[in-house]
């Protein structure tokens, strides 16, 4: 909406020179009636404000509501609008209204105007018409007829809906209604719509004339040819309006107005104003104002009751302020005052306070903190002082804060990217990752269809950032994300923490000191192993399952996916990206050149373990004797199988086997097979581990190491695993 | 050649014996004198220790082994004082390290780039997020969170928004599906903004209450440069006795410094939003420009950062119901609410949102 300076002075006579247009802009700004462009219009014809007002303040949006707000700022009076209009002339009868939706229309007045003339507005026409001509100008606001151009004025000027009939298109009287089920209206944008029983009208004795409040009809609008006129101006419910309004796709001026609350006094003056106008260039006025009305609307809106404003509630509330003197009794009166509030002090002495008659325009003025907030906003909230708030309570961080921060810190650590990406995937993407398919959310009015359901797993989302950054030729990703998925249902939906980890190309990033290579199945179970680490928890081991069962996730390659189990619970998957999948995706390793590693961890089962505390152990001052077995392991015979036969061994007596670890893992297939002698047959492997022997109190004797050594022998025997010979 | 050696070694000469060892003496410090490479080191010690060749070894086969009785102490004598010695010309040139050509030949072009460990980069919104978040804790605000599917009571009915506001609209708010039959109150919906967590801790805890909010919220918003159906905000709760409206200009003229910068000037000025009265949006200074007007602040000097209010008595009424500490006559309080898209993007200079979604590498490394 535009607002022009002019208009505004001329409305504000005893505004001070000194405060030029841009100062105004910024004292009505800082003053909540935001200006938000400030446009010269050349010497003399001031300043085009282009204002932003916040849809509470609907009062505000015209030039009278502006110019009153600055007359409160400024304590300067302002001149009323003026319509005078010629004397009546005695009508035989009075023109008929009733209103039978007495719900949703609280007012409607119209007034008969005979024997004018329908034209061009021109300045030579009278008093108003020669402004209306400068304003509109001013405004580029397109100039009509005088019907047209005086509502339109009157919508300007003090922000009612008015509207102009053609009277001999009008059978009978006035009937504001609601339509009848199968009743037709031609709107005035030439558009036919069928009524619905919900839609406000105003009607004739035969037929709708228009939507209350909304638009006009066709057949009665005013034309060339007019002669004699009615001029309706109303109050009518804002929620009806909206109805109204939405049912039709409509947004008009008039129900933008209405739907926020217009003034239930404004209409007898609105009325006056175009009538005035139209009569500039001939005409009569035929009987009074017929102004019907509803008292039980009135009451709660033009004459609503009092409200009590204390003193003390506005102290308790603002505060201090920069001014020592600060917000005194007399402050408040002034300013309530200028926004048209009438107040009467219920009791003197030091804690004073008011009975406060609100305006019929501020129909948002409903309790005492909206009055404090006018004083507030009038006296200028920058000069109140900035104030700290004592405080004697402790800080309390969130019971997963150090959790997700550690996780967070190890990821960090490890190399990888903080990612975020968006809370919804497909349909199709969540059914292939969600741990429970059958608890996917849709949303009602999803973006479009590949965001169609909230997102069950992290996995959809990183998939795509890494495809996103493949085909950009970005190679090398390490990336995670730590963010909420959802499952359930449309009735109940449960939000979990998870954790997503995704990797591809080559480790370390190319340098010229170091050579590098892919990343694989390992730096991705190091990185979450890492991460498992950081929780005390009783029991952490990973396994697979063969393809046939179904258990692995499909985005998983089938014999490169692992699960990851924590205290005997599954706490996530880590593995190659199907190839399969990564092909469709465009990312396949023909492509690339690199395989795609993705891990989900379910981290809120790690977040409900305590973090892990270090516990020194005593570090001995006897040496380890450390010794290598080189050997030879069936196909079928996994690490798992040696690690837990040596765990064994430790735990059966033999305590000097204090470490023990795999250091190299060799196939025929291996680029460097000449190491895997011609020991290991078709199906089986070479492996070197590394054990470590330490007494608690003496060095070994060489006897000793023979024994333990016999004994590693022997219990790595019982998987199948041979010494090399 | 050994010609150093007695020929005679049973002479009883003790004269000659002494000078024997000590020619060989000098002839080991001169041999020690020269070593400069570890290998020479070792050729000198097998020189001169080695088990089976070794001079001393030949030394002691050759004299001492066959030396009569009465003469083996003279000579065990000056045979172990040699040996201590050509021992300690041993350790002391093992452990004076290599010369300078041998130094001289290890060079390195110190100028190539050093072998950095790809260290992993924050999210700018986690650290924008809690860069706010620790300033807001050195105020004594604890950190609260909620789920971002929320229901419309406590995303929207409790904030005091009217039934049939726009907001409510599904143009602006991403509900779940099948909602319709439900109760209005009940309906499942993307949270539009963190400021549901007020009432949820409201609920759970009585004043004075000091919480800061960091969380992710939706609305139903086509992407463009500036807008994303996913964003981020960092919502504040404070609530005690005679908290004032010059406490929450105070505190987050406080906050603004402390994230920009202590020159950092704040203005308010009167704003709407359902669950504040009265309701304040506030400006910074434009950090680009400190305050003169440039490209960025569109010549204002003023860049527009946070809305906030003082918390509005329906609000406080709708936690009284579960908590009736929440009397609005009694407490007071202020709430404000800053997207941290926005003031990561000033920070960091980001021109499109997007790219914090985008996940891609290059974004994200400068970060690191």
């Amino acid at each position: 909406m535009n607002i022009l300076s002019t208009w505004l002075r001329a409305l504000l006579p005893d505004l001070p020179a000194s405060v030029d247009d841009h100062q105004l802009a910024e004292d009505l700004t800082l003053r909540g009636i935001a200006v938000e462009g400030v446009i010269d219009l050349g010497l003399g014809n001031g300043h085009l404000f282009e204002m932003d007002i916040t849809t509470n303040r609907v009062d505000a949006m015209n030039h009278f509501g502006v110019a009153r707000e600055a007359a409160a700022i400024y304590e300067v009076p302002l001149k009323a609008l003026l319509a005078p209009l010629p004397e009546a002339h005695a009508a035989a009868t009075p023109f008929a209204v009733s209103i039978e939706a007495k719900d949703a229309c609280g007012r409607f007045t119209a007034r008969v105007l005979r024997g004018v003339s329908i034209g061009a507005t021109s300045a030579a026409s009278g008093p108003i018409s020669a402004q209306v001509a400068r304003y509109f100008s001013l405004l580029e606001q397109k100039q009509i007829s005088n019907a047209v151009d005086a509502t339109n004025f009157a919508w300007l000027a003090m922000g009612q809906p008015t509207h102009a009939f053609d009277l001999d298109k009008i059978e009978g009287g006035i009937v504001v209604r609601r339509a009848r089920k199968g009743e037709k209206l031609k709107t005035l944008d030439g558009i036919e719509r069928v009524l619905d029983p919900e839609d406000l009208i105003v009607a004739d004795q035969a037929k709708p004339l228009g939507l209350a409040g909304v638009m006009g009809g066709w057949d009665t609008m005013i034309t060339p040819s007019t002669t004699n006129v009615l001029v309706e101006a109303a109050w009518f419910d804002p929620v009806a309006v909206r109805r109204t309004a939405r049912r039709h796709g409509l947004h008009t001026d008039a129900s933008h107005r209405f739907e926020r609350g217009a003034d239930f006094n404004a209409a007898p003056l609105a009325s006056a104003l175009v009538s005035a106008m139209i009569l500039e260039t001939g005409g009569i006025i035929e009987g009074e104002l017929v102004d019907v009305t509803v008292p039980a609307v009135e009451q709660r809106t033009a004459t609503r009751s009092v409200l009590r404003l204390a003193f003390s509630e506005v102290h308790r509330l603002l505060g201090t302020t920069v001014n020592p003197e600060g917000i005194s009794a007399e402050t408040v009166e002034t300013v309530l005052r200028a926004l048209g509030c009438q107040l009467s002090a219920s009791d003197s002495g030091a804690a004073p306070s008011w009975q406060v008659a609100l305006p019929s325009w501020r129909l948002d003025l409903e309790r005492e903190i909206d009055l404090i907030e006018e004083v507030a906003r009038v006296y200028g909230y920058n000069r109140f002082a900035n104030t700290l708030p004592a405080f004697a309570g402790a800080v309390v961080e969130l019971p997963q804060a150090s959790a997700e921060s550690s996780v967070r810190g190890t990821l960090l650590a490890s190399g990888f990217h903080e990612a975020i990406s968006s809370t919804f995937t497909s349909a199709v993407d969540a059914a292939l990752c969600a741990p429970q398919p059958g608890l996917i959310v849709p949303l009602g009015n999803p973006l479009s269809e590949e965001a169609g359901v909230m997102r069950p797993s992290l996995v959809p989302g990183m998939i795509a950032m890494i495809a996103g950054n493949l085909h950009r030729d970005v190679g090398d990703v390490r990336l995670f994300e730590l963010g909420a998925v959802f499952s359930g249902s449309t009735e109940k939906v449960d939000q979990r923490p998870a954790l997503s980890i995704g990797a591809t190309g080559s480790l370390p990033q190319t340098g010229p000191h170091q050579r590098s290579r892919a990343f694989d199945f390992y730096d991705l179970k190091g990185v979450v192993e890492q991460i498992l680490t950081r929780f005390r928890a009783k029991s952490v081991y990973f396994d697979s399952f063969p393809a046939a069962t179904g258990l692995t996730p499909e985005w998983l390659h089938p014999y490169r996916a692992a699960r990851i189990v924590v205290e005997g619970v599954t706490t996530g998957w880590l593995g190659q990206l199907h190839p399969s999948l990564a092909e469709q995706r465009k990312i396949g390793e023909r492509k690339t050149g690199s395989a795609i590693f993705v891990a989900e961890l379910y981290v809120d089962r790690l977040f409900s373990l305590p973090l892990s505390l270090p516990a020194v152990r005593e570090i001995s001052r006897l040496h380890p004797v450390r010794r290598d077995f080189s050997l030879i392991v069936p196909e079928s015979v996994r690490w798992a199988d040696l690690d837990s036969a040596l765990a064994n061994l430790a735990l059966s007596g033999v305590s000097e086997l204090v470490d023990w670890r795999v250091r190299e893992v060799l196939r025929n297939a291996d680029s460097n097979a000449e190491k895997a002698s011609s020991e290991t047959a078709g199906e089986d492997y070479s492996m070197l581990v590394g054990v470590t022997f330490q007494a608690p109190d003496h060095t070994l004797r060489d006897e000793e190491i023979q024994v333990l050594w016999q004994r590693v022998v022997d219990a790595l025997a019982t998987t199948g695993a041979r010494l090399r010979g | 050649m050994m010609n150093a050696e007695p020929d005679n070694p049973h002479d009883p000469d003790l004269h000659d014996l002494d000078q024997s060892f000590a020619q060989l003496e000098q002839e080991a410090r001169q041999a020690a004198a020269s070593l400069n490479s570890p290998e020479a080191v070792e050729n000198f010690r097998l020189e001169w220790l080695g088990r089976k060749q070794g001079r001393l070894k030949r030394l002691s086969d050759a004299w001492l082994k066959s030396a009569p009785v009465e003469s083996k102490k003279q000579l065990g004598q000056r045979f172990n004082a040699l040996k201590t010695v050509v021992e300690s010309l041993l350790e002391e040139a093992a452990s004076s390290g290599p010369s300078d050509a041998v130094l001289a030949s290890e060079a390195l072009d110190v100028t190539l780039p050093g072998t950095r460990r790809l260290l992993g980069a924050e999210h700018p919104i986690t650290r924008t997020m809690n860069e706010v978040v620790g300033i807001f804790a050195s105020l004594g605000y604890s950190v609260g969170v909620g789920p971002e599917v929320e229901t419309d009571y406590y995303n929207f009915e409790s904030m005091n928004f009217p039934p049939g506001h726009p907001a409510r609209d599904t143009q602006d708010t991403l509900v779940i599906a099948n909602q319709e039959r439900r109760s209005l109150r009940e309906r499942l919906l993307l949270r539009t903004h963190t400021s549901p967590v007020q009432m949820r801790t409201m609920e759970q805890q009585p004043p004075p209450l000091r919480i800061v909010i960091p969380g992710k919220v939706h609305r139903n918003d086509a992407a463009d440069a500036t807008h994303s159906p996913v964003f981020h905000q960092v919502e504040g709760l404070c609530v005690d006795t005679n908290i004032t409206f010059s406490d929450l200009k105070g505190t987050l003229d406080y906050a603004m410094k402390a994230l920009f910068g202590s020159s950092v000037k704040t203005r308010f000025f009167p704003s709407f939003f359902p669950f504040t009265e009265p309701s304040a949006d506030v400006q910074i200074s434009c950090i680009f420009c400190a305050g003169k007007g440039c490209r960025k602040c569109k010549q204002s000097g003023w860049i527009e950062l946070l809305g906030c209010g003082m918390v509005d008595p329906a609000v406080f009424a709708f936690a009284a119901e579960k908590q009736p500490a929440y009397d609005p006559k009694k407490i007071s309080g202020f709430a404000f609410g800053m997207g941290v898209e926005r003031i990561a993007m000033m920070k960091y200079g980001v021109s499109d949102i997007g790219q914090f979604y985008s996940g891609d590498m290059r974004f994200l490394e400068q970060f690191a």
